[in-house]
């Protein structure tokens, strides 16, 4: 890194200008797309924010009044649509680390030569459409279909229902089929990186373990899992942002009950042309996440994420 | 009982592998349905008129060449610009280092409604024409940071001493990038490309907001859940999952043939 950086003797003055010219190479990489992130995210938070305060009607166009009880009324009118939002985007997590966590340690330690074969077909379904694939679940969890029929005759749904998870013998339109979805599309970002941490280590480590008489379950807990840990923190980060602010499944697989606060700012911003209450829904959705973001990352310990 | 306890964490795996795959099964399969209503939900019989006119549907196939379109440009610019900031980020020192990393991360970390929104007040601040243009300029931003933590990896891994070599060859400052570099850093940006590629292909939530009444692939694909699923969508669905499928096994096997000689 230094080699290219280091400024040659300047002698004279030829010289002097090619050094000027080289320091200004980094610039020129960096500038065509930072500017580019710069006008295209950076600059739409502050008009964001901007029209958060503003007051008005769409016909008469909107002014910036620094009306900031615009914040409190949206939250006080949404704050269902955040609970609920924040609720199935974590259980949409936890669940995906529990059904990804076997299947990468699968691919990691127990495919041998399947392992390329199972990562083309974790990969595979990005192959079609999200929203495709999204709809196919209508027909897998349709009122009276096989899986709802299984799920009936071994009681399941009972319990279910009287959780409050599903409504009577249907799993459509429940909070049940929306959390379903969320777990299945946001699954492989969970696997990948959980993948990749488990395949970096040292299987070695797990015989070692073993000689000094620990038992599978307790190397688990004592090595793997800990070591695992960069994957885990990634890989819960890559399916609670995304789910936090999805609006496709809530709308697809759902009913007007479990909207989450996506299908508010969606409609807010595409039907109803509240720009003012959209946009303030869209920064408390931003603050809460970032925060949650921020402390989870402290906490977990791997600020070298990035 | 003991067999079922050492192989559960198999058992487990499959089953979610299972879980994976199955939807991608109910487009293949419905692909070949023949509904009696407008939603393809529930099958009826087996037929394969969708099969034999893919683009019987009014604005499927030309929403589908206008999503190749933008995928095809969001790539190219999200490349060129990610490239191009992932080599200075690893070769050369500068000021405000961090902060450009966080300008960098923040769209990864960031729910894509959210960035969705803020791009919409934006071009309606600027009395932007929504179209072509927005969703483009769009594409490009939230495919960028994506392209620059790819290319970034591959460029971090890469060996300096071999491009001094080259410059001790006499190789000028042009012939090393172009013969010694970039090929190293190929597979980075070819990663890096492909995702761009991906996501901007498959990206609905941010064009819902930024699309006006253009009609990209995804988006045809949720007016469609509206108004009437064609069976021709679970067409368009399975022939992409098999294009794909068939690209990535013929590329793995021609990377394996490769290592096999070079081995050789």
């Amino acid at each position: 890194m230094s080699a290219l950086t280091e400024a040659p003797p300047a002698a004279d003055l030829p010289v002097r200008k090619a050094s000027v010219r080289k320091r200004l190479v980094p610039y020129w990489l960096l500038v065509p797309g930072l500017l580019w992130l710069v006008v295209f995210f950076a600059l739409p938070m502050v008009y964001q924010a901007s029209t958060s305060v503003q007051t008005g009607s769409l016909e008469k166009g909107f002014q910036v009044t620094w009306h900031f009880q615009t914040y409190w009324d949206a939250f006080k009118e949404y704050y269902p649509q955040f609970v609920r939002s924040l609720l199935y985007a974590g259980t949409a997590t936890l669940l995906c680390l529990l059904l990804g966590y076997p299947l990468a340690y699968l691919i990691a330690f127990k495919a041998g030569r399947w392992r390329n074969v199972i990562l083309v077909l974790v990969i595979a379904p990005f192959f079609t459409s999200f929203l495709i694939r999204t709809l196919a679940w209508k027909t897998i969890l349709a009122d009276g279909g096989p899986v709802v029929h299984a799920l009936n005759s071994l009681h399941v749904l009972d319990v279910t229902s009287w959780l409050g998870f599903t409504e009577g013998d249907r799993v459509l339109a429940t909070p049940m089929a929306v959390v379903c979805g969320l777990t299945y599309n946001f699954l492989p970002f969970m696997i990948l990186p959980l993948y990749t941490s488990l395949e970096r280590i040292d299987p070695r480590l797990h015989e070692a373990a073993g000689d000094l008489y620990a038992t599978p379950a307790t190397t688990f807990r004592k090595v793997t899992f800990p070591l695992s840990m960069p994957g885990v923190v990634s890989g819960t980060l890559l399916t609670f942002i995304p789910a936090s602010g999805d609006y496709v499944n809530a709308e697809l697989l759902g009913s007007t009950d479990q909207k989450m606060v996506g299908n508010v700012i969606q409609s807010q911003f595409l039907r109803v042309l509240d720009y003012p209450t959209a946009a303030a829904l869209s920064f408390i959705l931003m603050a809460i996440v970032l925060v949650m973001v921020t402390v989870y990352i402290r906490r977990a310990g791997t600020e070298d994420l990035v | 009982m003991r067999w079922l306890r050492r192989n559960v964490i198999v058992i487990a795996g499959l089953a979610t592998l299972a879980y994976l795959i199955l939807p991608n099964v109910v487009v293949m399969v419905f692909s070949f349905n023949k509904p009696n209503g407008r939603f393809n939900y529930s099958w009826q019989r087996f037929s394969t008129d969708a099969w034999k006119d893919p683009c019987g549907v009014a604005d499927m196939c030309g929403s589908l060449s206008l999503s190749l379109q933008i995928a095809t440009w969001a790539t190219l610019g999200a490349t060129v610009l990610g490239t191009m900031i992932a080599f200075a980020l690893v070769r050369y020192r500068f000021r405000a280092r961090g902060a450009i990393n966080s300008l960098i991360f923040l769209p990864m970390a960031m729910p894509e409604v959210v960035m969705a929104a803020s791009l919409l007040t934006l071009f309606l601040n600027l009395g932007a024409q929504l179209g072509f243009w927005t969703i483009l300029i769009a594409h490009i931003m939230f495919c960028l940071s994506f392209v620059v933590t790819a290319v970034k990896a591959r460029v971090m891994s890469m060996d300096p001493r071999l491009e001094e070599a080259a410059r001790d060859l006499y190789a000028g400052p042009v012939q090393t990038f172009v013969r010694v570099t970039l090929p190293i850093a190929a597979p980075g940006i070819v990663a890096g490309a492909l995702l761009a590629f991906a996501l901007s292909f498959d990206d609905f939530i941010i064009t819902n907001f930024n699309a006006g009444s253009t009609v990209t692939f995804p988006m045809f694909v949720w007016g469609s859940a509206q108004r009437g699923t064609p069976v021709q969508i679970n067409v368009i669905g399975t022939a992409m999952f098999v294009i794909a499928v068939v690209v990535v096994v013929a590329g793995q096997l021609v990377a394996n043939r490769r290592s096999n000689s070079a081995k050789a």
